[in-house]
């Protein structure tokens, strides 16, 4: 748990407390809590540490995008809006991409991530499977990289290499 | 004492050729001019207040008294301790009237125990008594340090005494707590004035700024206009702004980008943090605490450092480098280069590294390397 309860000693500190509550009737998971300034500093020094994080909302946005950062990833990281009776899915890193608007140059693995989530969501297990590992062996096996990740292909290059890996799982 | 005084004058000379090839850091405060600052100053010897805090504070300032001892800097200390554990605030105003009385102070972190929400944070409370709006770390990479990034030199000009710290909390509803967030004009527009004075008084190119006024669009919103408006007097600054979570991603993938900044409170320990990460320098970054009238110098990342305490493991280059700064503040620019060079050839040239940069030597060691470069310096 990310806190600034050193401060913000009534809202984080419900914020922790909380937390330490909830975690007791999950005795065979480690919990801890960690200030957000320092977690910053442990996250570019040793991101290993850190397995499930839970944030606010500011604190939130902060470490995501610190962690896409450091990954290589805001191109490729998905996620996922859920409550009691809906879900949204959408890229990781919410960004609007404005200055690559008709260029053929954007990244569309974020989104086509989210779109597995979302058959994940739908039970569609096995068509979510598909466009996953497409897109995984797309970035990762064959290295089909957009600017974003320091290549030189576009967007309809990486699309049409998933397709290519959807048309040879699905024969 | 005579012997003292005239030591400056020769030495000045031959060090100004060895400090321009050593880069060593420099802070310099603009906000401050002579007729505002209170000089304790008797003799030619000045009096400034020491709060060791707590953790490993004490043990950093011993070693502060040490190196002042050799560099010969004519500065006695006014030790004020503050009791962690007490309720009330004596200990805490009397800090206050010493650093009042004498200008300036070095200071440890004091632990802000969290479980008592009617005590305030006494580091907090401290810094909105003194007025010390502006918190200065200059983020240097130090090239005796490996790390993945090289070459970093970020100078992060906080917000010191307001934002998400006002510490305005209430519970209106059982189980919903609000806390205030507040920005006024006059602080930001004097934080900003003191970035942007600063940078054309150092040289710098360009100015950022960090908010995240899409969703805070009042608060972060005044804060952004503060900064353009203020931007207009200086049309030789670059100057630009940046929402906190993209600036995150950007410190982790492309640091160099980025020159002076200013930051809100909260955005400002989280970034502040986040470079001294890149540049494996918790341990050696130190941060200024600016008012109009009075300066508190402490490490940059004001970590107590509870699990260090006692281990001769913790590295004391930060709180160094934090005297450093104060004897700049007092215009004894010879002694502050003195410690600030031995700090920098410790690190860089000789590589005396401490635990936290991935070495063995103990804080002792740090120390006596330090004094034998200061010795050698004024031989």
């Amino acid at each position: 748990l990310v806190h600034k309860a050193n401060i913000m000693k009534i809202t984080d500190g419900l914020f922790m407390q909380v937390a330490k509550r909830v975690s007791k009737d999950y005795p065979e998971l480690e919990h801890n809590n960690m200030i957000i300034d320092n977690c910053c500093m442990q996250l570019v020094s040793n991101p290993w540490q850190f397995d499930v994080m839970i944030l606010t909302n500011l604190y939130g946005t902060i470490v995501t995008n610190l962690i896409c950062g450091l990954i290589g990833g805001p191109g490729v990281i998905s996620g996922a809006n859920i409550g009691p009776r809906y879900a949204l899915f959408e890229p990781g890193t919410r960004n609007t991409g404005t200055a690559l608007v008709g260029m053929n140059k954007a990244n569309p693995c974020a989104m086509l991530n989210a779109s597995a989530d979302l058959l994940s969501h739908l039970k569609l297990d096995y068509h979510a499977g598909l466009i996953r590992d497409s897109v995984d062996k797309t970035v990762n096996v064959d290295k089909i990289h957009t600017e974003d990740l320091g290549g030189q292909a576009t967007s309809i290059d990486v699309v049409q290499n998933v397709l290519n890996h959807i048309k040879a799982a699905a024969k | 004492m005579a012997g003292n005084l005239m030591k400056p004058l020769t030495g000045l000379a031959k060090h100004a050729s060895a400090a321009a090839s050593l880069q060593a850091v420099t802070t310099r405060s603009v906000s401050l001019t002579a007729a505002n600052i209170p000089m304790a100053r008797y003799g030619g010897r000045h009096t400034v207040t020491m709060m060791p805090g707590d953790g490993i504070g004490p043990e950093m300032m011993s070693y502060v008294k040490e190196v002042y001892k050799h560099a010969g800097a004519p500065v006695d200390f006014e030790t004020v301790t503050l009791d962690p554990s007490t309720d009330n605030y004596d200990d805490l105003y009397n800090a206050i009237a010493s650093v009042k009385r004498n200008g300036c102070g070095i200071k440890g972190n004091i632990e802000t125990k969290m479980n008592r929400p009617d005590i305030k944070s006494r580091n907090v409370e401290m810094r909105n008594e003194l007025d010390l709006f502006v918190n200065l770390i200059h983020c240097k990479s130090q090239p005796g340090i490996k790390t993945r990034h090289e070459d970093i030199d970020i100078v992060v000009m906080r917000q010191n005494t307001e934002g998400e710290y006002a510490m305005l909390e209430h519970e209106s509803v059982d189980g919903v707590v609000e806390s205030l967030k507040i920005i006024t004009e006059a602080s930001t527009e004097r934080l900003c004035r003191h970035a942007f004075e600063w940078a054309r008084a150092n040289g710098r190119k360009k100015v950022t700024l960090v908010h995240k006024a899409n969703i805070m669009k009042i608060t972060d919103g005044l804060f952004m206009q503060v900064a353009k408006r203020v931007s207009a007097d200086y049309p030789e600054l670059e100057h630009n702004n940046m929402i906190i979570d993209n600036c995150c991603m950007q410190l982790v993938s492309n640091p160099w980008q980025f020159d002076v900044m200013i930051l809100t409170n909260l955005y400002g320990t989280i970034v502040t943090n986040l470079i001294c990460g890149l540049i494996g320098g918790p341990g050696v970054i130190s941060g200024a605490n600016i008012g109009p009238r009075y300066a508190v110098f402490e490490p940059g990342t004001r970590n107590t450092g509870t699990s260090l305490v006692g281990m001769n493991k913790a590295n004391p280059c930060a709180m160094l480098n934090a005297s450093a700064d104060l004897l700049n503040h007092l215009k004894l620019d010879y002694h502050a280069d003195l410690v600030r060079d031995a700090v920098f050839k410790t690190v860089n040239v000789d590589k005396v590294h401490t635990e936290d940069l991935g070495g063995q030597a103990t804080s002792i060691d740090v120390v006596q390397n330090v004094l034998n470069h200061i010795k050698q310096a004024t031989k």
